[in-house]
């Protein structure tokens, strides 16, 4: 078995001689993590908003002004009829129309129900909701103003007063939730497609062949191989954690040695996956296309851009295979909300599985293929 | 007389339905230099992969330095020495880093892979070269160091499939040279090749065709028997 020091001190050798390898391993992810971080958000500001204003009153004024005063809302434009309008909508210029029909302010006075028409780009679904959901509320915080000021009860039923709080991320800082989940994509790009392509490598090159005719085990070849990028990996969180640390402010609320021990174990699955791509691949190429398809649909199902509850329920029990998935939640659970190993056992266990299962199918069809 | 060091009998290897080698036998005494002939697609490279523990045989049996390819390869694979056709060092490691590696692989000790190293330098020519890296040499010293390094655990046996393969006719003399020099030492050198002349420099050759051995004798013999002026008459005669 010490036969793996060896390996282990050629690989190392090999990665740092590399000069394109280094800044691939520690500087590109850091770069990625800066640069997403600031630009994957869900965040909905700067709606553009095209006013259609039939009125010209006061009061339309004031709702407009609302809009105005708005962070999430820029009036773009004032549009002179329907037409102008939707042409504005049409043509992409803006996220939503909002129509105040003439008499606005006269019906109001009088006490009339009033309408107003709000027409929403609807192409992105969930920014309409969103949309929709701000003019709303700032049409409700209109209608409430008028009320009081004209000292009229509000409405028949005093509606109950909702105040909330926001657990586990109080500011609602967007960062805060996608820095964990970004740092897990760093970790899984070292130890899924560079360990594969690395082990490919030697394939193509044929210093397989070599290592193959030397006494040397295959297991002994194998961890030689990938403790390497597991080290990698490890430093690679370690420094990614720093960066969020200092320049992002994430709180980490919960065990970073559990954090560590966990990605400890999750690495070691993505590894098992990485080496099960080796045993299909004789190319780089292929390599690099197998993995490459794995990591997509493994991050886009991951929970870390779309809240895995909201998928149709098929896509909800095939993310119960994917280890991503599990390194995501555990992440923002333990960062964001100090869970402890009591709280993600489960997770651990799950994750110890699939360490065992993809390396067992690994190492099973590595076998096969070399006899 | 002494037991000769490799000793096959009827050895198979099929893939699917073809079978690439058919009941070979034949038996390397120790210390020969002995060639191994076929044209491409004869079932050398698979011949040559059974010997080495690299693949699993069909049905048959066969001894390489008293240990059994089929119970044993790992035993086998301490004991023997093998250089491939494609060049099998890292090229991005040192030469001195090659060595040490392989050295190590091997299970020598430190002060022996010192020992040994300074001596395989010496003997390639390669002085004041061994922080050079591998990929910075030219292609003939090359194949050099990579038999030398095939050697460094002083095996009984050496393997080597095609060597010769576009290395220039200068570094290929050198090269045989040091064949013999490896032969003269007491090991066994087991060699494929498509150049004849070089089947000429071999104590014996063994010609394949269709997975099956078509001859095997000395040189001198072969060409008599088949009526031919050399090496490449009876090559041409016999895997036609």
């Amino acid at each position: 078995m010490n036969k793996i020091k060896y390996i282990l001190q050629k690989e190392f050798l090999q990665i740092f001689r590399n000069k394109s390898m280094l800044p691939l391993i520690f500087v590109l992810p850091i770069i990625q993590l800066l640069i997403m971080a600031n630009a994957a958000t869900y965040e909905i500001k700067h709606i553009n908003i095209v006013v259609l204003d039939v009125d010209h009153s006061i009061f339309a004024n004031q709702l407009v002004l609302k809009f105005e005063q708005s962070p999430y809302f820029d009036v773009i434009g004032y549009a002179d009829d329907n037409e102008q309008a939707l042409d504005a909508l049409y043509a992409d210029r803006c996220d939503i129309v909002v129509h105040i029909p003439q008499y606005f302010e006269k019906n109001l006075r009088h006490g009339k129900m009033v309408k107003i028409y709000c027409a929403v780009n609807a192409i992105n679904s969930s920014k309409a909701a969103v949309v929709y959901n701000y003019a709303q509320s700032i049409i409700t915080q209109f209608s409430r103003q008028i009320d009081i000021e004209s000292n009229r009860e509000t409405s028949t039923i005093k509606a109950p007063d909702i105040r909330f709080a926001n657990w586990f991320n109080p500011h609602l800082d967007y960062k805060t939730f996608m820095v964990p989940g970004i740092l897990v994509l760093l970790v899984t790009l070292v130890g899924m497609v560079l360990s594969g392509l690395n082990l490919v490598r030697e394939k193509e090159i044929g210093t397989m062949e070599q290592i193959n005719v030397t006494p040397i085990g295959k297991g002994a070849f194998i961890i030689g191989k990938m403790l390497p990028f597991w080290i990698i990996g490890m430093v690679e969180l370690a420094l990614g954690m720093g960066v969020s640390l200092l320049v992002f402010n994430i709180p980490v609320e919960g065990s970073m040695l559990l954090l560590f021990a966990f990605a400890a174990v999750y690495l070691v699955a993505v590894l098992g996956i990485g080496l099960l791509v080796s045993t299909f691949s004789s190319t780089q190429q292929q390599a690099m296309f197998l993995s490459w398809f794995f990591i997509v649909v493994f991050i886009l199902m991951s929970g870390l851009f779309t809240p895995i509850e909201s998928m149709p329920l098929w896509a909800q029990k095939l993310t119960l295979i994917n280890p991503i998935a599990y390194f995501v939640k555990v992440m923002r659970m333990v960062m964001l909300k100090g869970s402890t190993f009591y709280n993600i056992s489960g997770y651990f266990l799950a994750m110890a599985a699939f360490a065992v299962g993809f390396n067992f199918l690994a190492i099973l069809n590595y076998r096969k293929t070399s006899t | 007389m002494p037991e000769p060091i490799i000793i096959i009998k009827e050895l198979t290897r099929k893939f699917g339905d073809f079978t690439a080698v058919n009941h070979i036998s034949f038996e390397v005494e120790a210390g020969e230099i002995f060639g191994f002939l076929g044209a491409n697609g004869a079932g050398k490279t698979t011949a040559i992969r059974m010997l080495c523990g690299l693949l699993k045989p069909s049905s048959g049996s066969g001894m390489v330095a008293g240990a059994d390819i089929l119970k044993n390869p790992n035993l086998v694979k301490s004991r023997i020495g093998y250089m491939s056709q494609r060049f099998s060092l890292y090229e991005d490691l040192s030469v001195m880093e090659n060595i040490r590696l392989y050295g190590g692989i091997y299970g020598l000790k430190k002060a022996l892979v010192k020992k040994r190293a300074a001596q395989l330098i010496e003997k390639t020519g390669l002085n004041g070269l061994e922080k050079r890296l591998v990929g910075d040499l030219p292609l003939g010293w090359r194949q050099k160091l990579a038999l030398s390094t095939a050697l460094i655990h002083r095996p009984q046996v050496v393997f080597l499939d095609e060597p010769t393969g576009g290395v220039d006719p200068i570094t290929r003399k050198q090269f045989w040279e040091m064949i013999y020099e490896t032969a003269a030492g007491g090991t066994t050198v087991f060699v494929t090749t498509h150049y004849m002349d070089e089947a000429e420099y071999c104590d014996r050759v063994c010609i394949m065709t269709e997975g099956m051995i078509r001859a095997l004798d000395k040189p001198d013999i072969l060409k008599k028997k088949y009526d031919a002026g050399n090496m490449d008459e009876v090559f041409l005669k016999l895997a036609r």
